[in-house]
């Protein structure tokens, strides 16, 4: 069980320094929400479901789509402003 | 602030960050070591107390449900609050409907996108309603199944178009169910009141733990609550969506 939980804490740490490397929005959108499932998986070996099921429905799925939406905003209002 | 100037305050600043960092972790209880007394007393009582077999939701639901209104009620809010940040302005215009018919997607998802969102529809939908109907029992519970619920209807957005969404999901409804949902917990609470003298307080047959109908309370605040945070994400989506495919500027 150290061993998962000490491998899962290195992937979390991996995982942020890889949100924080992203620079591209888009792509950040999608790096978040993995992101957001090895933080769940985190939550998971260290005995903690409710809350890892709360990390999966918030972190991959609903800020991820919020993101991509605002980004598809952004984009037309710079398209209509070209 | 000119550059060096900033180089030299964070020069200054890192040290002692990490210096207080380390004096705070050394100060931590050792790694596993939980010292709560009141998570070993929940752990002990809730079973017998509450027949509900998922602590976390007996908590969240019982011996907290004052304190889960309050977080409803900002999930309410905050919601409320960007559909009127993201509402239509005056300069800007809802696309004509027959133009929307064909605007109202991205580019036409592509028939293997589609066939993998139908396909998973229905599982999503019944994970989600196992999630909201077994909260007192296995881990998860309203929220949760509550967003999982919601993100179904995403799926249909995904593999069809816009509309068929807003076919499946009309907004009068949805908003509707946001309120029912959130006015139905606060009920719940209110049934506390009268039935047993307490706001909140458990009023109903706790049944026999670990079946699908224990708990008394806990599964109809977990199903109001469900019903609430699915039509919460699916209205705060549905603005997302409308500024961007509906909403035009000038």
């Amino acid at each position: 069980m150290i061993v998962l939980q000490t491998a899962v804490l290195f992937a979390v740490a991996i995982g942020g320094t890889a949100v924080v490397f992203a620079r591209e929005p888009l792509r950040q959108a999608m790096v978040v929400g993995v992101y957001g499932f090895i933080l769940a998986l985190l939550f998971m070996v260290f005995q903690a479901p409710d809350v890892a099921l709360s990390e999966i429905v918030i972190c991959t799925v609903a800020i991820p789509i919020m993101i991509l939406l605002a980004l598809a905003k952004i984009r037309e209002h710079e398209e209509e402003s070209d | 602030m000119s550059f060096r100037g900033r180089r030299a305050l964070f020069l200054v600043s890192i040290p002692v960050a990490l210096l207080v960092l380390v004096a705070a972790f050394a100060g931590l209880p050792d790694f596993g070591n939980y010292s709560g007394v009141y998570g070993r007393a929940l752990n002990l009582i809730a079973v017998p107390q509450r027949h509900a077999t998922d602590v976390v939701t007996a908590v969240n639901f019982d011996y907290r449900a004052f304190d889960t209104m309050g977080e409803e009620f900002i999930l309410f809010a905050a919601v409320l609050g960007l559909a009127v940040v993201l509402r239509s302005m005056r300069e800007e215009h809802r696309r004509a409907s027959h133009e929307a018919d064909e605007e109202h997607k991205f580019d036409e998802p592509s028939s293997l996108l589609r066939a993998f969102g139908v396909l998973l529809v229905g599982p999503v939908l019944v994970i989600g309603l196992y999630i909201v109907s077994h909260g007192a029992i296995t881990p998860g519970g309203g929220f949760q199944g509550g967003v999982i619920l919601a993100a179904a209807l995403l799926i249909v957005f995904l593999a069809g178009e816009y509309l068929a969404m807003k076919f499946v999901a009309p907004h009068a409804l949805v908003e509707f169910g946001e309120a029912a949902g959130a006015g139905g917990y606060v009920l719940v609470g209110f049934g506390g009141l009268v039935f047993a003298g307490v706001f909140f307080k458990n009023f109903i047959g706790l049944g026999d733990p670990a079946h699908i109908l224990s708990a008394g309370t806990i599964p109809i605040s977990n199903g109001a609550v469900g019903i609430e945070v699915a039509g919460a994400f699916v209205l705060l989506w549905t603005e997302f969506l409308d500024q961007a495919l509906v909403i035009r500027g000038k």
